[in-house]
């Protein structure tokens, strides 16, 4: 019995969280489209967090304003049961 | 003078027949150009479904309007909005620079085709890193 400890093996390697829009060079969030703001909300019409979404802190600054612009102008729900 | 880049969208009622939206339409037009805007585009988006009841409505004609105007018109633009009972909802944002060069890409229809172009700018920040 030795009492080092052994190293854990982890099957896959964790993958990196990394901003969409940054990867994708995307410069301006579209408060417009609403079909692709939807990838940003859980179904309630919640705006999702960061430690999910990935987005660093200025997209993700960006896609709430646009979310929120986008509720002003019924383009999304302010709630919704089961949008998704 | 200098001048910056607005957008305005807004939401009519449903309850006004086809003319009394062009003359609604025609109206908001004539307060941006009267002011001395700049109108970029003009895009009916036409009777839609709203995500949530206003006015117990459950739809409306949206409207946009792209110009450049100096920042004095927008107040004068919004109090007209809001003296005016057939408009639902309202929205003016200025657009920075990216939003500027957004909405120019997106009157030249090239936006269908963003995510063809993502890759391409992806693929050049790639080579940058590089090199």
């Amino acid at each position: 019995m030795s009492l080092v400890n052994e190293k854990v093996e982890r099957k896959n390697q964790v993958k990196k969280k990394y901003c969409r829009f940054e990867r994708a060079g995307i410069k301006y969030v579209d408060y417009k489209d609403a079909n692709f703001l939807l990838k940003f909300v859980n179904e309630q019409g919640k705006i999702l967090p960061r430690r999910l979404t990935g987005n660093s802190l200025k997209f993700q600054r960006k896609v709430a304003t646009a979310i929120k612009r986008a509720r002003h102008l019924a383009l999304m729900p302010y709630v919704a049961d089961g949008m998704k | 003078m200098y001048q910056n880049q607005y957008e305005t969208v807004f939401i009519l009622t449903p309850v006004l027949s086809e003319a009394q939206m062009k003359d609604a339409v025609e109206k908001f037009k004539a307060v941006l150009t009267d002011n001395g805007a700049e109108l970029l585009n003009d895009e009916p988006w036409g009777l839609r479904k709203l995500a949530y009841p206003i006015q117990h409505k459950s739809t409306g004609y949206y409207q946009l309007f792209e110009f450049k105007a100096n920042p004095e018109l927008i107040a004068t633009l919004e109090t007209e909005y809001k003296r005016d009972e057939r408009i639902l909802r309202f929205l003016t944002t200025k657009l920075d620079k990216f939003g500027a060069d957004y909405s120019d890409r997106r009157r030249n229809g090239k936006i269908g085709k963003k995510n063809q172009d993502a890759p391409k700018e992806d693929s050049k920040r790639n080579e940058t890193v590089k090199s």
